[in-house]
């Protein structure tokens, strides 16, 4: 019971976990993006339809990727180049990728033969869970640790590779630099421009293959409006959570997937809680850690000091 | 080799100055190219951009019906922009007015469901005054915190935004789920004597949300409190030097911004909705953030620009039982609108320039 609990917690982190570490990828950049959700849910649809026509789960992932940063490219462009207002800038990109996701999903559906979208055979297969012969078998740990898709796998290795990036690469570290003061990183020598666009960009297509997840297995194959649903919201909270760090955020978007699934698992014989109780908890708990952070005012865990304010150079 | 990349291609250069005229005529070429890049999709899909645009309109206009559901449409959208806008105009980033628009709600219906047999004049204004009272509350805690602690006020109001949802799935779920309900947990519907008079065939939270518009275009610009918010926007160390008390600015502003979405909510409850519904906000109160900043903040230019935006959400409804497309296709239009606007602020300020050859 407890082991099966543990296993549907992580599957129900994954998406989580894809969308808080673009989102971190933006933050060290200096970018508050407030479109994980529009990003999410436009990596959705990109995924979901390149699936439903290739039957190729690599084409899947490398559209919802690209679909992902289509959309970051529009905030880097408005945020980076043009100097737009960041708040406003990336919650227009989420009523425009969540519109635009359903919207497309919509026409798909009443232009479908069946009216209905399903995946195909081999991509089902594709992205059901895998079976390693030897490892999966093992009692506890097998299940545990050997037995997920493709997703799970693919989200902690994006998850190690980026806390890597930022703690042992020069240019992570020059990345970490821009977000805390880019005129300096500037004066460095630093290239503030490119880097910003490259995190920006390259967080907002690890935000696409988590809205992939969304549609593609949360809704068991089936497209349905809305694959998202305040997935990508619950990221951007959770990279306060996790303190900036995207290793803290494997740990954390567990936790959280945890909290979203407690409402099935935990023993209605012992106390009988609302389940809305359950489904606040997360923003319960985001809301406290950032009150106390903000009361401990520690420099270590919190948001990079230029997140949100836009550079321009001429103004240093 | 070295030296040369160190020499941007083009550069940016700030413009001192643009005249209003030319900084209308970039906005009109702006909104007249976003339209433009919504024909294009429309004509992706394999659709008359004109026909559909024109459906749009007609749509919201052809009958006296369409017009006041598009007028019913723009109530909700006008009064929590207004109240969204004085948060911003004082920069505190308050993306909670779904949250508040929630709470607001929540108070009033206390009322709708437990004191129906109160006289209806009282009961409504009881109503109105919890509505402001709750949404005022829900404001007030970010603004504690940032006023105190410098607590992340677009992180807080998000995270309270979905603490509200909950709160209402719990009501319906619980303690005021209807017992006369099969099926899925509801809300009781309101009492005739909790539900908001019509006035011209629509409830007369319109002739509300009007007056709020000239209230908080008066308050904004004509009094002390309103210099207050636009010089603390401006700069906190400016407004505490000269003696302005910025903890009580913000509190205050809060109070107002967090009152009117309250008052939104317990209008578009008992008015529109009937009972309380999750939906009660329905994403209005991150639609009235890019109202609000499309009106550059201005409360009459709010009034035009929700305007124009329900005509947008009415006109695609209809727009969906004629040509089966889907009414999402309301907010990638005004997700395109802002994009190009928020493009186009940057030629009001800045220009780009052509670096001359060799740098140096």
């Amino acid at each position: 019971m407890f082991i099966k609990f543990l296993i549907a917690a992580v599957f129900a982190g994954t998406p989580l976990l894809f969308g808080t570490v673009g989102e971190i990828m933006n933050e060290k950049a200096g970018h508050l993006n407030l479109g994980v959700e529009g990003m999410m849910a436009m990596g959705a649809c990109a995924g979901f339809m390149a699936g439903f026509f290739s039957n190729n789960i690599y084409i899947a992932l490398l559209a919802a990727f690209l679909a992902g940063m289509l959309g970051a490219l529009i905030y880097a462009v408005l945020t980076i180049t043009f100097m737009a207002n960041q708040n406003v800038t990336g919650l227009t990109l989420t009523i425009f990728g969540v519109g635009i996701s359903n919207f497309v999903g919509e026409f798909m559906l009443v232009n479908s033969a069946s009216s209905s979208l399903k995946l195909p055979e081999q991509i089902t297969a594709q992205i059901s869970n895998i079976n390693i012969p030897g490892a999966s078998t093992i009692p506890v740990l097998g299940p545990l640790l050997f037995q997920y898709n493709i997703f799970v796998y693919l989200g902690v290795v994006i998850a190690i590779i980026c806390g890597i990036y930022y703690s042992r690469t020069k240019t992570g570290l020059n990345v970490r630099a821009i977000g805390e003061n880019p005129g300096t990183a500037d004066a460095a020598g630093i290239k503030v421009t490119k880097l910003k666009y490259i995190n920006v960009l390259i967080g907002g297509g690890i935000c696409g293959i988590g809205g992939a997840y969304c549609s593609m297995i949360i809704n068991g194959g089936v497209w349905m409006n809305n694959p998202v649903n305040g997935q990508g919201w619950i990221s951007v909270a959770l990279v306060i959570f996790a303190t900036w760090r995207p290793l803290r955020a494997i740990l954390g978007s567990f936790i959280f997937g945890a909290f979203n699934i407690l409402k099935y698992y935990f023993p209605k014989t012992i106390i009988t809680i609302p389940n809305a109780f359950y489904d606040m908890l997360p923003f319960v708990i985001t809301a406290l850690v950032l009150v106390v952070t903000s009361i401990r005012k520690s420099k270590e865990n919190s948001q990079p000091a230029s997140c949100g304010v836009n550079y321009f150079r001429e103004e240093r | 080799m070295n030296n040369r990349s160190h020499t941007p291609f083009i550069r940016t250069v700030k413009i001192s100055e643009r005249s209003s005229k030319d900084t209308l005529k970039i906005r009109i070429a702006a909104f007249v190219l976003a339209l433009a890049a919504g024909g294009i999709f429309m004509l992706l899909l394999g659709y008359n951009p004109f026909e559909l645009y024109g459906t749009i309109i007609s749509g919201a206009f052809r009958s006296k019906m369409a017009f006041q559901a598009t007028v019913k449409f723009m109530i909700p959208l006008l009064m929590s922009s207004l109240g969204v806008a004085m948060a911003f105009k004082m920069r505190f980033w308050n993306i909670g007015a779904e949250g508040q628009i929630i709470v607001g709600a929540v108070c009033a219906s206390y009322f709708a469901l437990f004191h129906n047999n109160w006289p209806h004049f009282l009961l409504l204004i009881v109503m109105f005054a919890a509505g402001a009272i709750g949404g005022g509350l829900w404001g007030l805690i970010p603004a504690y915190f940032k006023s105190k602690y410098d607590t992340n006020e677009t992180l807080f109001t998000l995270m309270l935004n979905y603490i509200a949802l909950h709160i209402i799935t719990y009501l319906r779920d619980g303690p005021w789920k209807d017992p006369d309900s099969s099926g899925f947990p509801k809300i009781a519907r309101f009492a005739a004597n909790a539900q908001i008079d019509k006035v011209f065939g629509v409830h007369f939270g319109w002739i509300i949300a009007l007056i709020l518009v000239i209230i908080v275009f008066i308050y904004l610009k004509y009094t002390k409190h309103g210099y207050e918010i636009s010089v603390v926007g401006e700069s906190k160390s400016t407004a505490k030097y000269a003696g302005m008390d910025v903890k009580r600015v913000i509190l205050r502003t809060m109070i107002l911004s967090g009152g009117i979405c309250g008052i939104t909510g317990m209008i578009q409850a008992a008015g529109s909705d009937m009972t309380l519904a999750s939906s009660v906000a329905g994403g209005v109160g991150f639609t009235a953030i890019i109202v609000s900043w499309l009106a550059y903040l201005n409360p009459f230019g709010i009034l035009l620009v929700s305007f124009l935006f329900s005509i947008l959400d009415k006109g695609s409804s209809v727009m969906q039982s004629a040509y089966g497309l889907s009414t999402y296709f309301a907010s990638v239009l005004q997700g395109i609108i802002l994009f190009f606007i928020l493009g186009c602020e940057f030629f009001i300020r800045y220009k780009f320039v052509l670096t001359k050859k060799g740098g140096k």
